[in-house]
């Protein structure tokens, strides 16, 4: 009987032939990552050795990976003394991957981790973030964790009591019509399976429309599938697989490619037709709260934000750059720009469309997670709306529960700048 | 016996539970001051120690959901609180289990504010209303960690005997 993709990196990653939904498995992990709240993972690290009479060293430096990108530069000194501890944690356990606050390698950790190789086909990838299942987006499983899990994964090099989850089927077909992008095909799907339709499951992504898509796009798709309740999202690994790792991440070494077996047992099957589809808003505060943009268009808007692991990549900067080019965002809109990473912030420099984006009156803020999760910068007021290509909506999820957040796709977002309330982009300005 | 001191709706997400904006604070020992922050009058009385241990939190479906921060699971924990919902999100079921969080499954419950709840076996007994519910059980994969008294436990076993899997099929 065949597997889904997720069934045979499982049985890989444990070392048997075959699993099957619902069996209890310890997959060995290829990557683990972890952000400033790598403070509290090694908290927990050192607390499971307390008493052991061992040295508390982790199971392999070259697998971890820690990014800071919560609170970047930190905010307060008590993130400047996390953000302290867990470099002290680096250098004294030799972890290789580490991206420390730069504008060399600096960025969104899940951004990071596909443009700098990390993620392969195959990979079993863990991460103390819930929007881990953006990796899937390259063919690995990849899934979030919490910090004492961690610190688990760190001792053993391996995830305890990994059941083997049951996987949905996504077939998307057809072409998307002009300013509808994998963020409202994402939305869409999260307002129609609710936010825990896919709860301890995952969601395979097939179709033309997949096959044709970017691996920006893909990365999209799967980082929120979280917001489904899955457990990851996952795109078989193809050609274009293959030239992102080559071309965008250099990876030399040859990678497997591979999808489910054609007699893969699904628990159901959805079918989706990208044609039919336009812009979708995600209304507060909810993210399965899923709207056509024409049911809410003229919602008026205070702040406007670009960027995060959902919508922060090159190919959504230029979409607002283009359309905003000579065009003033209107007044009592505050437009803020985060590139994902430091190379995007870079290149989106160099093709001109930062300088497009502030000369229409946006402002560029460095990479980061900036406003999505109110930890930073970019707070609402008492009864303000924010419109963003974040991924989360709920009652004070940017910084304040007296606040409203809509989520969109960075066309909406750049067309509702230039009116200062929610414009459907087919509608231009 | 236990009081249900703060019922809540479906989809009550860790920014609910332990607000983003707190989020510099990690330590187990430090989270509780900002268990439900962003609902005032019950941190406030939480903080004056008016919320006798083990009292209970009700949800609906799909509680925690969101964000995999572990200090939505250790604040609640810290708070001396148990939470009984219709169903958990995965990352926040694992993270209680992992730390040793009460969590029961009762996808029928009905309770207010104020009932008394008996917990027996595999049933919720609402003193208040007489009427019983019964109870889902957390999935055999965490069954192993619940035997040790969590994660940290068990993950030190596994370091000092072995890779002797337990809780297997």
């Amino acid at each position: 009987m065949g597997m889904t993709m997720v069934e045979k990196i499982l049985a890989r990653a444990a070392g048997l032939a075959e699993v099957r939904m619902g069996e209890v498995v310890e997959p060995r992990v290829d990557l683990a990552m972890s952000h400033e709240n790598g403070a509290l993972v090694l908290n927990q690290f050192n607390e499971i050795y307390q008493g052991t009479g061992l040295e508390a060293k982790v199971w392999d430096p070259s697998r971890i990976a820690i990014i800071f990108d919560h609170r970047v530069p930190a905010e307060s000194a008590k993130t400047a003394t996390n953000q302290k501890k867990v470099r002290e944690f680096v250098a004294q356990q030799g972890i290789t991957k580490f991206h420390d606050i730069r504008g060399d390698e600096g960025g969104i950790c899940h951004q990071i981790l596909p443009e700098n190789g990390y993620v392969r086909p195959g990979c079993v990838v863990v991460a103390t973030d819930s929007h881990t299942t953006t990796h899937g987006a390259l063919g690995s499983f990849a899934f979030g964790i919490g910090a004492t899990e961690m610190a688990s994964v760190w001792a053993l090099g391996c995830a305890l009591n990994v059941e083997v989850p049951g996987t949905i089927k996504v077939v998307v077909d057809g072409k998307f019509a002009p300013y509808v992008l994998p963020k409202d095909l994402i939305l869409y799907l999260i307002g129609q399976l609710t936010a825990e339709g896919a709860n301890f499951k995952v969601l395979e992504f097939h179709g033309e429309t997949i096959r044709s898509m970017d691996t920006s796009g893909r990365l999209t798709l799967c980082n929120m599938a979280v917001e489904a309740g899955a457990t990851s999202g996952i795109v078989p690994p193809d050609a274009e697989t293959l030239r992102y790792l080559r071309e965008v991440a250099g990876v030399t070494e040859n990678v497997p490619i591979f999808g489910p077996d054609p007699d893969a047992i699904y628990e159901r099957v959805i079918e989706i037709d990208a044609a039919s589809l336009g812009p979708q808003i995600a209304c507060p505060h909810t993210v399965d709260n899923v709207k056509p943009v024409e049911a809410v268009a003229g919602q008026p808007v205070q702040q406007i934000v670009i960027g995060s692991c959902t919508n922060g990549r090159l190919d959504d900067i230029e979409m607002a750059a283009r359309l905003l080019e000579g065009k003033k965002i209107a007044r009592g809109v505050r437009m803020l720009i985060f590139p994902a990473t430091a190379r995007i912030f870079r290149e989106a420099m160099r093709a001109g469309y930062l300088s497009t984006l502030m000369e229409a009156g946006a402002v560029v803020a460095n990479s980061g997670c900036g406003p999505c999760l109110g930890i930073h910068q970019g707070a609402l007021g008492d009864g303000e709306v924010a419109l963003s290509t974040t991924n989360r909506n709920f009652k004070g999820r940017m910084g304040n529960p007296k606040g409203e957040v809509y989520l969109c796709s960075p066309a909406v977002a750049a067309a509702s700048a230039l009116t200062g309330v929610i414009t459907d982009p087919r509608k231009g300005s | 016996m236990a009081k249900v001191v703060l019922k809540l709706g479906d989809d009550i997400s860790t920014d609910i539970i332990y607000p983003g904006r707190f989020m510099a604070t990690v330590l187990p020992t430090e989270t509780p001051q900002y268990t439900f922050a962003d609902i005032t009058d019950f941190n406030a009385r939480l903080k004056k120690s008016e919320i006798p241990q083990g009292s209970v939190v009700v949800g609906g479906k799909n509680f925690g959901c969101g964000s995999s921060r572990e200090q939505a699971a250790s604040c609640l924990k810290g708070s001396g609180l148990a939470v009984i919902a219709r169903n958990f999100a995965r990352i926040f079921q694992q993270n209680s289990v992992n730390l040793g969080l009460n969590l029961i499954i009762c996808p029928d419950l009905e309770a207010n504010e104020g009932d008394e709840l008996e917990f027996t076996g595999d049933t919720v007994v609402n003193q208040t209303s007489g009427k019983s519910f019964g109870t889902v059980p957390l999935p055999k994969s965490l069954q192993a960690t619940l035997d040790a008294g969590g994660l940290i436990p068990y993950t030190r076993q596994r370091l000092l005997h072995g890779k002797t899997l337990t809780g297997m099929k």
